[in-house]
Parts: structure tokens; sequence; C-alpha cells
């Protein structure tokens, strides 16, 4: 899986993007989580968000979930300056989210689990097609799962991440979320993630990729966002940098405006200091 | 998800579900059976302690007392059961919410009240009494759910307070009069007390059920298997059908030869309500989000379930079952008193769901458990009372059986965490 994604330098020109956040604040008591958050995601494009443990990416998550609501800031969907005040308004726009701590009930197995929220049938439950389109969904993902038919509970972590990750293509969304999907799946599955994701951007979904793991970033991510501390540090174009320019902007090490690379929204990214 | 090329066309004629070299494959009768005893040996208990505690009841007293197991004895004792059971379908639905009701009786005491002074002083047409009442509990169900989404307080809490202020609400509409007698010309009475189904309709119901039974397990059995998944054999399912329909052929048999009794409507009443609960809970994408709230609200919130109307409409459905309860209780009685519902109708139904098998740990249980829960507790009442046993003996020896029940509870989610089915 080597890097062969499309960076024609004037891509963006034409499309809008399919999801937009402006100067988002997010605090918790004392913790300012957030600060002047800024962020693109456009159909057809993987972005990579990464920065330390602690920087802010789930909170930003959670935010585009409808878990938590901003403090300040604009998110706009389609053209559209939307709220995003429950989980339920955030799939009602088409926003898929697998959550880093996955988010699911351990009493249910797993058709259940996967089919939460969007039953087929809602006063006869249609088992028999939701147990068929479970099998499609996992052997797509080449998931170990020995039987759907078993409490999440007894899923090992690698399995139950599984579960969730197919749990976000129930349904059409337009942007999928994924917080750390890989984190603890085996070589197999990742590739197969890695696969499912450029499947998703092939098929024009926005796709927004947590990780810690800077060569799944490199593999699939066409631009990469850093945060640092809750605040933007940088946004670089993966094709276009370094390994080492992407962990110096992570850690900070040289955190100046020469390294600073707003590649996204501009159209030459030949840019370099303002 | 279509465009994948190599989709199944499964290897030889294995069931999508049962590909997995790992799975012990149930197939065929003998692996149905098997099936089911490793899934209670991995603590999956579902109703079988309870059916065996059932057993060993009906033994022990059957030795101390041949008097209990006359068909006129059984029958009174289904009959006592109707009340309280009713009141324990909506106790089953918030323990699988992980909350709890504490009103439930104080509920049913208000209900009566309420029948009782619109029966006897204002003489209101039983048709409408009856939405009147199920039309207050669900108000006061309404309140409870509102001020658990709303300001998060503890439904133990919300509804102790509950458990006081309605019963000051049924002493209040009671008023002057203290007990009003219901008169046993009131439908109510003769539901509840008098009325039995008659002898043939019994094995006609019973019919209905285990063809009904066995008609659904073999066409979701077929479907199951045209979809190419694993289906329980039909063996099985016929066995398990003919075993339903002699059980209740034989009992209903047995308990017609009763003079005075027989199968009280009111119990069927309760099974009725059982089994249309039982329904909800585990085919419907309400029943669904029930399960889910109680084993991860967050999950469940999450995943788009809207978790506020779930606890609204399970806080809502338990105050109705207990207005529910409350009628056929004064319908027992007789009366509406001041002491209806007061005494030990609160814990009878809590403990008749535990004793059931819902657990009380939230998301795990059934709405039979209600049924087969306060057939143990009257049961037990019934036995005691033939030996003529007072009521100390009565409430030391149900605690008891209460707590086994909850230990069995714990232990069982034990061993689920052991087994990997927590
Ligand atoms: N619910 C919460 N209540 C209080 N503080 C929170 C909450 N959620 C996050 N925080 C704080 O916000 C900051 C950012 O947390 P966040 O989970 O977004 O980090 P992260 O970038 O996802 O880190 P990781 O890589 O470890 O997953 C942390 O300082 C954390 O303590
Ligand atoms: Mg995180």
């Amino acid at each position: 899986m080597t890097l062969v994604s499309d960076v024609s330098p004037d891509k963006h020109v034409v499309v809008d993007p399919v999801l937009t956040m402006r100067g988002i604040n997010k605090g918790f008591g004392a913790v300012q989580a957030l600060t002047d958050i800024d962020l693109d995601i456009y159909p057809g494009e993987v972005v990579a968000l990464v920065g330390d443990n602690g920087a802010g990416k789930s909170t930003l998550v959670k935010i585009l979930a409808g878990v938590h609501p901003p403090d300040s800031g604009t998110v706009t969907f389609n053209d559209k300056k939307v709220s995003i005040p429950s989980p339920a308004a955030s799939r009602e726009l088409g926003i898929a989210t697998v959550f880093q701590d996955l988010a699911l009930c351990d009493n249910l197995d797993v058709v259940s689990n996967l089919f939460l929220g969007r039953e087929i049938g809602a006063f006869s439950l249609d088992e028999v097609e939701m147990e068929s389109r479970s099998w499609e969904l996992l052997r797509q993902l080449s998931a170990k799962i020995p039987s759907v038919r078993i409490a999440v509970a007894s899923l090992s972590g690698g399995q139950r991440q599984t579960v969730a990750i197919a749990r976000s293509l129930i349904g059409e969304p337009t942007v999928v979320i994924l917080d750390e999907p890989t984190a603890a799946l085996g070589v197999a599955q990742t590739a197969e993630v890695l696969n499912l994701i450029e499947r998703l951007r092939e098929r024009g979904l926005g796709v927004l990729l947590i990780s810690h793991n800077l060569a799944d970033v490199q593999a699939v991510a066409d631009r990469c966002v850093v945060l640092r501390l809750g605040r933007n540090n940088g946004v670089f174009r993966v094709a276009e940098v370094s390994y080492e320019e992407i962990i110096a902007a992570i850690t900070g090490a040289t955190d100046n405006v020469v390294t600073r690379r707003a590649a996204a929204t501009s159209a030459n990214n030949e840019e370099t200091s303002k | 998800m279509t465009q994948t090329p190599a989709t199944p066309t499964p290897m030889s004629a294995t069931p999508t579900d049962l590909q997995d070299e790992r799975l012990l494959r149930p197939t065929g009768f003998g692996g149905t059976v098997g099936a089911s005893i490793r899934r209670v040996r991995g603590g999956d208990l579902g109703s079988l302690p309870v059916v065996v505690g059932l057993v060993v009841i009906w033994a022990v007293f059957e030795v101390l007392n041949s008097a209990f197991l006359t068909p006129g004895n059984l029958s009174d004792l289904l009959v006592q059961s109707a009340a309280t059971g009713v009141i324990s379908v909506g106790i089953v639905l918030v323990l699988l919410l992980g909350q709890i009701d504490l009103s439930v009786g104080s509920v049913a005491g208000l209900a009566s009240a309420i029948l009782g002074v619109l029966l006897v002083q204002y003489h209101w047409p039983e048709w409408l009494i009856i939405p009147a009442v199920v039309l207050a509990g669900v108000v006061i169900g309404l309140v409870y759910g509102f001020l658990f989404v709303r300001f998060g307080v503890p439904s133990f809490v919300i509804t102790l307070a509950g458990l006081l202020s309605v019963l000051g609400l049924q002493l209040f509409v009671l008023g002057p009069l203290g007990t009003i007698n219901l008169g046993f010309t009131s439908f109510i009475t003769e539901f509840s007390l008098l009325l039995f189904v008659p002898p043939w309709l019994t094995y006609v119901l019973a019919a209905i059920a285990a063809v009904g039974y066995g008609a659904t397990a073999y066409l979701s059995a077929s479907k199951r298997r045209n979809a190419g998944l694993s289906a329980p054999s039909l063996a099985w399912t016929l066995i398990k059908a003919a075993i339903l329909l002699v059980f209740m052929v034989v009992g209903s048999a047995y308990l017609n030869t009763s003079v005075t009794g027989g199968i009280g409507d009111s119990f069927v009443l309760l099974v009725v309500l059982v089994v249309i609960m039982n329904y909800a809970l585990t085919r419907t994408k309400w029943g669904r989000s029930v399960f889910a709230v109680g084993g991860n609200v967050e999950a469940a919130r999450r995943a788009g379930i809207r978790v506020n109307r779930v606890y609204v409409s399970v806080f809502v459905l338990c105050s109705a079952f207990a207005a529910m309860g409350g009628l056929l209780l004064a319908g027992n009685l007789g009366s509406a008193s001041p002491s209806t519902g007061t005494t030990d109708t609160n814990l009878n139904a809590i403990a008749a769901a535990v004793i059931g098998g819902t657990s009380l740990f939230g998301g795990r249980g059934s709405a039979y458990s209600a049924l087969l829960g306060i057939v143990v507790i009257q049961s037990i009442s019934n036995g005691l009372g033939l030996l003529s046993l007072d009521s100390s003996v009565r409430y030391m020896v149900t605690g008891v059986v209460l707590l086994l029940a909850v230990i069995v509870d714990s232990l069982s989610r034990r061993s689920r965490t052991a087994h990997g089915r927590a």
C-alpha cells in the first residue's frame, strides 16, 4: 500500500468542503481543550488529524459527533451552518463516527450493536436481514469474529474495534470519522481498514482519520492536520511533507512559521512564510 | 458496500454464521441441545433457576400439606398472582434500564382509591373508569420521567418521594370514607376474582399458543436457512412446541377439574400482558433500545437513540401497569381501602421480577420473569398459609428467597464475566 493518492494542487479549487469548522473553542472547567480550531473536510479526501496525547483530537471528534456542544465557533455542513446538539443530529447529517472508546453495548450481541439505532423493521425486527448484512459487512473488513450472536463483551479488543468500524458503515454516511481505528488491530485487519478508507475516498466520502501511527497516515491520508495543546499547529499535504516535519509539528520542537504550511485551502503549495 | 468482488459464495454448504473454524458447530438436534447446555454453564441461566426453584417449592409444600397441589388451591394461587404480577411486569421494564420504581404499591393503592370513588360515589361506568385510572398511572409515570430526565435525580429517590406522596394522594382521594366496598356485582371484582375461562376455551387457547409458537419458530428457521444462516433443527422446534402443548393441556385439564375454579380470567390477562411485553422487548426497535440503555447509556446515546424518550416511556409503562395491578388488587379484595397496596405489594412486585431472573444491574432480563417470579412468591405465601403459619414466617421466607435470587443474579454475572458474556 504505497502512496498513490491524487495530489493535484488545484483539486480543491473546484470542490467545496463538505464540512467546515471555524474558530471552534471548547473548555472543560479549567482545561481549555480546544482553542480557535479550523478544519476542512473535502469530499473524496482523507484528512488525518494528528497530535500528542491530550491534544484535543477526540474532543474535536465529539463535537462533530454531537456528544459535546462547542463553546463557540461554527460548523458548516454542505454549505449550511449547522448545530449538532445530539448524536442523533450528527447521524442525520450523515456523519458516522467510530469513537476511541468504541461505545458498544456489552450486553447486546454483535448484530444488535451494528444496527443499534438503525434497526430494520421498527415494530418487527428483521433479524435475518440484519444478520446477513452483518456477515457481509464483517467479511469485507476481514473480521475474525466467530459468531455475531455472542455478546460484544466476549470479543477481543480488536474484534470490538472491528465491530465499531463496521457500525459506522451502516446507513449512508457522507463523512466518516475514525478515532484511532487501528489502535488494537492485527496486521491484516489494519490493512483492511486502510483499504476500506481508500474505498470510502473513492466513493467520494470525506474521511477524518485520527491516528498516532504516522505510517498509516502517510499511507492513506491526503492532508494532515496537526493539533498541539488544543490549537491548530499546521496543515500539511502528506505527499509533500516528511515524517520529521510532521513530528516536529506534533511535538512543537520547531514551532515556527517556516515549518507551518497551510497547504489545505490554498491552490499553491509553494507558499512559505507569511 | 456492494462493490466487493469476492463476497459470500460460501465454501460448501456451511451456513454463513458457522464458518469460523473455532466455533463448536451446533448442527442438528444434538447440536441444539448441546448449545443450550453450554449456555447455562456459561452463566446465561435464563429462567432455569426459577423453574427449578418452583419445582422444589411445590414439592416441599406438597409434602408438608397435601392440599397444596389440589386443583382448587392451584387455581386460587394463580388468581392471587395476577394483581402483583401485572405490577411486576412494569418493574421488569425499569430494572432492565438499571433503574427502580419503589412507588408501584402506592400507585396501585391510588388506582384502587380512584376506582372506589368513581364507582361508588360518582357512579361512573366501569368501561370509563378503567382508562381513567390507567391514565392516572400514565401521568404519575410522566412526572417521574420528567424529574429523572430533567434533573437527573436517581430514580430510587424520585420514586421514594413518590411512594409517600402518592400514598398521601390515595388517602386524600379516599377521604373521610376510609374503606369503600365495591360490591361483588362490579365487573372489576368479578373479573379479578370470580370469572374463569370456560374449559373448552382453555384447550383452544393452549392449541393456539402451541401452534403459534411452532409456526413462528418454523417460519423464522426456514427464513434463516434461505438466507444461508444456520437454524435450529426442525425436530427440536417440534419437540418444544409439543412440550408446550402437553404442558398447557395437562395443566388446564388439571385445573379445570376443580369445582369452583379453573384458570382465572385475571391470570390469563397477566399472561397476555407478559407475552405482549416480551414481544415488545425482544422484537421491536423500542425494546432493543431499552436493553441498550440498560447496558450502556452513553453508547446508546451515541448510537443516536433518544435516551430520554426511552426512560420516560418506561416510567410511564411501569406506573400504568401499577395502576392496572391496583384495579385487580381492589377487585380481589372487593374494596378500596387505605391499606390497599401498602403492605407487601411493593416489595413482592420487585422481588418477583428479580426472583424471575431479571438482573438488578440492568440490561438483562425478560418479561417472563414477572410471571415466574410472582408464581414463586405466591406459592410461598399460599403454602405457608395452608400450614397456618402467620405472616411473620411468610415475610422471612420470602426475604430469604429474594436474597437467594439476588445471589444467583450476582453469581451468574460473575460467571458471565469469566466466560466472556458479561
Ligand atoms: N469529558 C471531559 N471532561 C474534562 N476534561 C476533558 C474531557 N474530555 C477531554 N478532556 C480534556 O481535554 C483535553 C483533550 O482531550 P482529548 O481526549 O481530546 O485528547 P486526545 O487528543 O484525543 O488524546 P489521545 O491521543 O490520548 O486520545 C485533555 O486535557 C483532557 O483532559
Ligand atoms: Mg483521543
